[in-house]
């Protein structure tokens, strides 16, 4: 039997705020335990929060970006549930009148395309952390994350296999990461996806029953996830069983998903208006505002990236996707104007040493104007290839300025064409065996003299100009 | 209304209490007491008026987005029971 799976996604962003939502304490990570804490974000009785209007603003731009309304009468409401790492024991989060409804992300998947709408996204804040500590088999609560912004962007349940949820996910990375609102650090959970799934045979349109899997935070894994929770489905189906509707745990480790206890699940969030906030009236020109500032999105790069420079599509994609492969492509255009070439050394040289030094690309750090001076260096037969890509490698490491690299270190082009003819005539007069075979037609030892008369040059010559040489010396013989 | 022993039961889940026959009974009696009086508010005519969660008729209160410094840790934590490594220790929560 066949089956179809059904999937909706919620994702999690954290705001790139430099505070958090209710009051003035810093979203910076990884600071020591409790120390981005104040009287407000760990619930101290007595407190009121205060909202940060640049979360609203962050908000309404995620929205227009994502093809949403914009409410423009908003509350908070409160989501009510015991656990440690929420000290006022609700969470402040928008159930009745979240900020954008009624959006949607184009997705293209192997060349088809798709719409996936957005069901709405509303703001909240985020909870603390909780550390399990073996030593006293006890739990520790670090409060810093605790209040931090997030959007939660929930999705109408229109996706069918893994690969348009990882097209999804990584359209709206890169929406967040263009519009400036996250970074999207997935490993630093800035970025986390909830997925609802379901399964049911082909013969039917009736949706099956959905399981719900929590804070997968890794493109990988949620493609691990999908597949291992569809296949649990079905078996559970042809075994003639019944699909719980519970929440499920993925451990990536062990490969598969565990059922959450139901009585720790209990999802009855009791939700309220919260009347601590006022609510928040957005007005017309606030949204005018935005999209007036709103900076060009994925899409629209793309299109142009194609249509004004003819590169590759898989090319533009890769670029595209990520706002810092973006700033390295533009930044290092501004300098050359050499459209084709900055992207073959970004999807060569740059990615290639960004995987291994293991450096994510949103760190890769050089001055990217450089990228553009080395590529007309290379124009200009300063420098050759190969000597470039140990110049660009230099760059990476340790951002040296090209020309001053190479003025120092004497890599310049041997551009004197006596001189190569020299080096040549040196290197055909001692290898008379190599001369010999070539006159029995093996072709091949002219790689052999190349490579000589390269070593002799220090590597520094054009390797055309070197061959062609080779070539008129040969014919002289 | 009538709080059941189920209710309290499960409010108790809820609220991860646990609470012995006594407790249970006299929680029943308050809450009881307290949805007894949603009745009388209940009786007041309010046709054609609008539901409202706030007293006072503001709207757009803000901050902005600037760092200010947050309390001492030893502050936040003086009043947790327990406490390691600059956090509040709990019992054993599950993942
Ligand atoms: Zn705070």
């Amino acid at each position: 039997m066949d089956y179809i799976t059904t999937m909706g996604l919620e994702v999690h962003t954290e705001l790139s705020t430099k505070t958090k939502i209710f009051c003035n304490c810093s979203t910076e990570f990884g600071g020591e335990p409790n120390t981005h804490v104040c009287e407000v974000c760990s619930g101290m009785p007595g407190t009121l929060p205060v909202l940060n209007r640049q979360v609203v603003e962050y908000a309404i731009r995620v929205g227009i970006a994502t093809n949403c309304e914009i409410t423009q009468y908003n509350k908070f409401d409160r989501k009510n549930y015991f656990y440690p790492d929420l000290p006022k024991a609700y969470q402040v989060s928008q159930l009745y009148l979240p900020i954008c409804r009624n959006g949607h992300i184009d997705i293209e998947v192997n060349g088809k395309k798709k719409a996936i709408r957005i069901h709405e996204i509303h703001m909240e804040e985020d909870a603390g952390k909780l550390i399990h500590d073996p030593w006293d088999d006890c739990t520790l609560v670090d409060y810093n994350r605790c209040g931090v912004p997030l959007l939660e962007i929930v999705s109408e349940p229109d996706f069918e296999t893994g690969e348009e949820v990882i097209a999804y996910l990584t359209k709206l990375k890169a929406i967040l990461q263009y519009t400036g609102v996250s970074d999207c650090k997935m490993e630093q959970g800035s970025l986390r996806a909830d997925v609802n799934l379901s399964v049911r045979p082909v013969t039917t349109d009736e949706l099956g029953t959905r399981t719900e899997m929590k804070n997968i935070n890794s493109f990988k894994a949620i493609a691990r996830a999908i597949e291992g929770e569809r296949k649990r489905q079905i078996e559970v189906i042809e075994e003639g069983g019944r699909v719980v509707q519970e929440t499920r745990r993925w451990d990536d480790n062990k490969g598969a998903s565990f059922a959450m206890r139901s009585k720790e699940n209990a999802q009855d969030y009791r939700y309220f208006p919260e009347p601590d906030l006022v609510p928040i009236e957005i007005s017309d020109e606030w949204i005018a505002r935005v999209k007036s500032e709103m900076p060009e999105l994925p899409d629209a790069k793309k299109a142009r990236y194609l249509a004004d420079y003819g590169l590759p599509e898989y090319d533009v994609d890769i670029i595209t996707g990520s706002k810092y492969l973006v700033e390295i492509f533009e930044q290092a255009l501004a300098a050359c104007n050499e459209p084709k070439e900055v992207s073959n050394w970004i999807m060569g040289e740059v990615l290639r040493l960004a995987t291994e030094t293991s450096t994510d690309v949103e760190d890769i750090s050089f001055d990217f104007a450089n990228l553009g001076k080395l590529i007309l260096l290379v124009k200009k037969n300063v420098v050759n290839r190969p000597t470039a890509k140990e110049v660009f490698e230099k760059m990476f490491r340790e951002n040296v300025e090209p020309e001053q690299y190479i003025k120092e270190n004497g890599l310049e082009m041997v551009q004197d064409d006596n001189l190569v003819r020299e080096v040549v005539v040196k290197v055909l007069a001692d290898n008379p065996k190599s001369i010999a075979e070539w006159k029995e037609g093996n072709e091949k030892v002219t790689r052999f003299l190349m490579g000589q008369c390269m070593k002799q040059l220090k590597g520094k010559a054009d390797p055309g100009t070197v061959n062609a040489v080779i070539a008129e010396e040969l014919a002289k013989l | 209304m009538k709080i059941t022993d189920e209710m309290i039961d499960y409010i108790g889940i809820l609220a991860r209490l646990q609470l012995d026959e006594s407790e249970k009974e006299s929680a029943k009696n308050e809450m009881e007491k307290i949805i007894n009086y949603m009745d009388v508010l209940n009786e007041v005519d309010t046709t054609g008026i609008e539901a409202m969660s706030h007293a006072f008729p503001v709207k757009n209160v803000f901050r902005e987005d600037e760092v200010r410094p947050s309390v001492d840790r030893e502050l936040i934590t003086l009043n947790a029971p327990k406490k390691k490594d600059g956090c509040f220790q709990v019992p054993k929560t599950v993942e």
